[in-house]
C-alpha cells in the first residue's frame, strides 16, 4: 500500500507513527468511557492491573494473545499479496471442526504428543479449505473476496451449529458441544513457565499452542521474507502487473496465498479447543477472527509487530473482563470499540499524522527527504 | 385462493425484508458509484437504528428518531470520507472499522443510557412509522385478486416502504438525468479527468457520501422504528453486507438494484414460510441451512451468474492530484 508521502527514517515509519496512530485510538476510546459516565484514567488502571497484575492474569493475558497471533498472521500474509481475507472468524470456526475431529478419533488410542501433529494438520487443512472456495472464486471468478469471505463467516456459523446440534453432540447430551477428549486430546499448560520466573498460576488455560503460534510467526517471517513464495506473493501484492509481466501466475499465488492465511486462521482453533475447552462448543472463535485484522494492521502485518499488538490486544481481552467486575457498564462489547478505533487510525488513518511529521522531520533536518510525489502512483 | 393469498402473503413480507436492503443498496450506489467503496454500510445502518431507537425512546417522536438517525449515519459516513478521501487511506479497512466501532458502542452506549441489556426501549404506536392505509384500501378489500393484491400488498406498509421503492426512480433520476449525477458517474470512472475540468474531486466524493449517510440512516430507522419497536442488539445481522452483494449483483444500476433485493428479500421471505415444512423432494431442510441459504445464494451468484461485475474503474483507489 505505497502511498503518495515522502520517506520518512525506517524507524519513525515502523515505530512512532504506529504508536502515535494508536495512542490516538485509545485516546478516542476513552473518551468513549467518558460519555458512559465513568473515569477512563480509573478503567486504564483496572484494566492494565487486571491483565498483568498477577501470574494468574498474565496467563491469561497470554493466551488470549496466541488466538490473536494466528489470526493476525493469517490477516497478514493475505494483506502481503493486497488480499483482505475477512473470514478470519469461519476459516477458524472450521479449523475447530479439523482440531475437534481429529481428537475425538485419537484421544483415546495416542497420546498428546501424537494427538497434536495430527490436530495441526486438521486445524491447518480445515481452515485451508473454508479459505480455497473464495480464493478460488476471486482468482477465476474475479468476485470480490471481501464480501466472499463475509459470507463465509456467515456460513461457518450456521454449518458449525447445525454439525454440532445434529452429528457430533453426545446422544445424551442437551448442550450442542463434543464430549469433552480424554488426556490424548489435550494439550499441556505452560504455567510451569511463568512459575519459573516467579509468578504463581494456580490453573489458566495457558498452554503449549502459545509456542506454536511464536513459531508460526517466525515460519511467516521466514516465508515473506526469505523465501521464493513470498517474494512472488509481495510481489502481486505490490503490482499484479509487474507480477503478471515477470511470469508469475496469478490464479496460484492469489490461491496458494489465501490456502496459508486460512490454515493459520485455522490453527487458532487448537488453542481454545484443545489448549483450554477440551472440546469443540458453538462459538468457541468469540471474535478473535476479526481481532486478527486491528492486529495485522496494528503489526504492520510484519510478524515482529503481531506479536506484541497481539499482546496488547490479551491484556485488552482479559483486562477487559476484569473490568466488567468493577464498572458494570463496561462490558466486552468495549474491546469491540476499541479494535474498530485501531483499525481506523492504524489502518485506515494511518497517514493522519505523516504530514506533519514530515514538515517536523523536514525541520529537523534539513537534507532532502524526497518530496517529490510519485504520479498517479496506484494501490 | 389459498394458494393465491399465500403468495400474496408471501410478496407482502418480501416487500418488508426487501426495504431495508433496498435503502442500504441504494446508499452503497451513491458512495461507489463516485468512486468510494463502502463496506461500511452494515455500521452505518446499525448506527442508525441504534440513534433512531434511542432518539424515539426520549422524545416519543419518529421524526426525532428519523432526524437522529440521519445524523448519525451521515457522520460514520464523513469519517469514512475523512479516511478514505481526505487522507486517502484503504476504503475497505476504513469501511470495517466503520462496523465495529457502530456495533461496539451501541451495546454499550444502549446498556449506559437504558440498561436493558443494549436494547432500546420498547415504543408505542406512536413513536413508530405505523402502517398507512392507502384510500379505499378498507372497502377494494373484498374485490377478488385485485382488491387483495391492492389492499393486502399495496397498502399496508410504513411511510418508509414507499420512500424506499420511491427513492429507486429518483437515485436513477439523479444519477442518469442531472449535472450531479453525470459528474458523480464521471468521478467514480475518471477522476482526473473530473479534476481537470476543474470539479473538486473530493467535494463530490463527500457529497455522494453524505447521500450514502442519509440513506443508510433511513434503512436503519426502519429497522427500528417500522420493523421492530426499538432498537435491538447487532440488529442489522448481516444487512448490509448483503445489501453490497446486491449492489454487485445488479452491476451498480439502480432498477436492477431494487429486483436484485427483492430477490433477496423474497428468497428471506421463502425461507421464513417454509421453516419446519416439508418440501418435495428434498423433505424438510434444516433451519441452519435455511439461515444460511441468503449467504450461499449470495457466493453462488457472485460467481457464477454474472460473471465478472464490473465495478466503478476509479473505486477504491484513493485520488491523488498530479502535482
Amino acid at each position: 500500500m505505497s502511498a503518495p508521502y515522502a520517506k520518512l527514517p525506517a524507524w519513525a515509519d515502523y515505530g512512532l507513527i504506529p504508536l502515535i496512530n494508536v495512542t490516538v485510538a485509545f485516546i478516542v476510546a476513552g473518551l468513549v468511557v467518558l460519555l458512559i459516565g465513568e473515569n477512563p484514567f480509573r478503567a486504564a488502571v483496572i484494566l492494565v492491573d487486571g491483565a498483568l497484575g498477577r501470574g494468574q492474569a498474565i496467563a491469561y493475558t497470554l493466551y488470549y494473545a496466541t488466538s490473536f497471533i494466528f489470526t493476525g498472521l493469517a490477516v497478514a500474509v493475505a494483506f502481503h499479496c493486497s488480499l483482505f481475507n475477512i473470514g478470519g472468524e469461519g476459516q477458524a470456526y472450521v479449523g475447530g471442526l479439523g482440531v475437534g475431529l481429529v481428537c475425538l478419533a485419537f484421544d483415546s488410542v495416542l497420546p498428546w504428543w501424537l494427538t497434536f501433529p495430527l490436530a495441526i494438520i486438521g486445524a491447518a487443512a480445515f481452515g485451508a479449505a473454508w479459505a480455497f472456495i473464495p480464493a478460488y472464486l476471486q482468482a477465476r471468478r474475479g468476485s470480490h473476496i471481501v464480501i466472499t469471505t463475509i459470507m463465509f463467516n456467515f456460513i461457518a456459523a450456521s454449518l458449525m451449529v447445525y454439525l454440532l446440534v445434529n452429528v457430533l453432540k453426545p446422544a445424551a447430551s442437551q448442550a450442542p458441544q463434543t464430549r469433552t477428549f480424554l488426556e490424548g486430546g489435550r494439550l499441556p499448560k505452560l504455567n510451569f513457565l511463568l512459575d519459573a520466573v516467579g509468578l504463581s498460576v494456580r490453573s489458566s488455560p495457558f498452554n503449549l499452542s502459545f509456542l506454536l503460534a511464536l513459531l508460526a510467526a517466525f515460519l511467516v517471517w521466514v516465508l515473506i521474507w526469505r523465501t521464493r513464495l513470498g517474494y512472488e506473493i509481495r510481489m502481486r501484492g505490490h503490482s499484479p502487473k509487474a507480477a503478471r509481466y515477470a511470469g508469475v501466475s496469478e490464479t496460484r499465488i492469489i490461491i496458494i496465498t489465501m490456502l496459508i492465511s486460512g490454515a493459520l486462521a485455522g490453527m487458532m482453533a487448537l488453542n481454545p479447543v484443545m489448549g483450554d475447552q477440551n472440546r469443540l462448543q458453538i462459538d468457541f472463535v468469540t471474535g478473535a477472527g476479526f481481532v486478527g485484522i486491528a492486529v495485522a494492521l496494528m503489526g504492520r502485518s510484519h510478524p515482529a509487530g503481531i506479536v506484541p499488538a497481539s499482546i496488547l490486544f490479551g491484556i485488552l481481552y482479559q483486562g477487559g473482563a476484569e473490568l466488567a467486575f468493577e464498572m458494570p457498564g463496561i462490558s466486552r462489547d468495549m474491546i469491540v470499540i476499541i479494535q474498530g478505533l485501531v483499525i481506523l487510525f492504524a489502518g485506515a488513518l494511518e497517514n493522519l499524522f505523516r504530514p506533519s511529521l514530515q514538515a517536523l522531520f523536514a525541520g529537523i533536518r534539513p537534507a532532502p527527504v524526497g518530496i517529490e510525489a510519485k504520479q498517479g502512483e496506484r494501490v | 385462493m389459498d394458494f393465491f393469498s399465500t403468495l400474496v402473503f408471501l410478496l407482502d413480507s418480501t416487500i418488508r425484508v426487501s426495504v431495508p436492503l433496498l435503502l442500504a443498496a441504494l446508499a452503497g450506489l451513491y458512495s461507489e458509484r463516485s468512486g468510494v467503496f463502502d463496506i461500511g454500510l452494515e455500521g452505518k445502518m446499525l448506527g442508525g437504528a441504534f440513534a433512531a431507537g434511542a432518539a424515539a425512546a426520549v422524545t416519543g417522536s419518529p421524526w426525532i428518531g428519523l432526524s437522529a438517525a440521519v445524523a448519525i449515519a451521515v457522520f460514520l459516513s464523513l469519517v469514512h470520507g475523512f479516511a478514505s478521501i481526505t487522507h486517502r487511506g484503504n476504503q475497505i479497512v476504513s469501511g470495517v472499522a466503520i462496523n465495529f466501532i457502530a456495533a461496539g458502542s451501541t451495546i454499550i452506549l444502549g446498556q449506559a443510557w437504558f440498561s436493558q441489556g443494549g436494547r432500546t426501549p420498547l415504543l408505542g404506536g406512536d413513536a413508530r412509522f405505523g402502517a398507512i392505509q392507502l384510500p379505499f384500501a378498507g372497502s377494494l378489500s373484498d374485490v377478488p385478486i385485485i382488491g387483495e393484491l391492492y389492499s393486502d400488498l399495496l397498502s399496508g406498509h410504513s411511510l418508509i416502504v414507499y420512500i424506499a421503492f420511491l427513492l429507486v426512480p429518483f437515485t436513477w433520476w439523479v444519477l442518469f438525468r442531472t449535472r450531479f449525477g453525470l459528474r458523480l458517474r464521471a468521478v467514480g470512472e475518471n477522476p482526473a479527468a473530473v479534476d481537470t475540468a476543474g470539479i473538486s474531486v473530493a467535494w463530490l466524493r463527500y457529497r455522494a457520501l453524505i447521500c450514502t449517510g442519509i440513506l443508510t440512516g433511513l434503512a436503519g430507522t426502519y429497522l427500528a422504528l417500522s420493523q421492530n419497536a426499538g432498537f435491538v442488539k447487532d440488529m442489522t445481522a448481516g444487512r448490509g453486507y448483503i445489501a453490497l452483494a446486491a449492489l454487485i449483483f445488479a452491476k451498480w444500476r439502480p432498477v436492477p438494484v431494487m429486483f436484485a433485493c427483492l430477490l433477496f428479500g423474497f428468497l428471506d421471505a421463502f425461507a421464513i414460510r417454509i421453516q419446519g415444512t416439508a418440501l418435495p423432494l428434498l423433505g424438510q431442510l434444516p433451519v441452519q441451512f435455511m439461515q444460511a441459504l441468503p449467504y450461499i445464494l449470495t457466493v453462488i451468484l457472485l460467481a457464477g451468474f454474472i460473471g465478472r461485475a464490473e465495478p466503478p474503474r476509479a473505486g477504491g483507489i484513493p485520488y491523488v492530484k498530479e502535482r
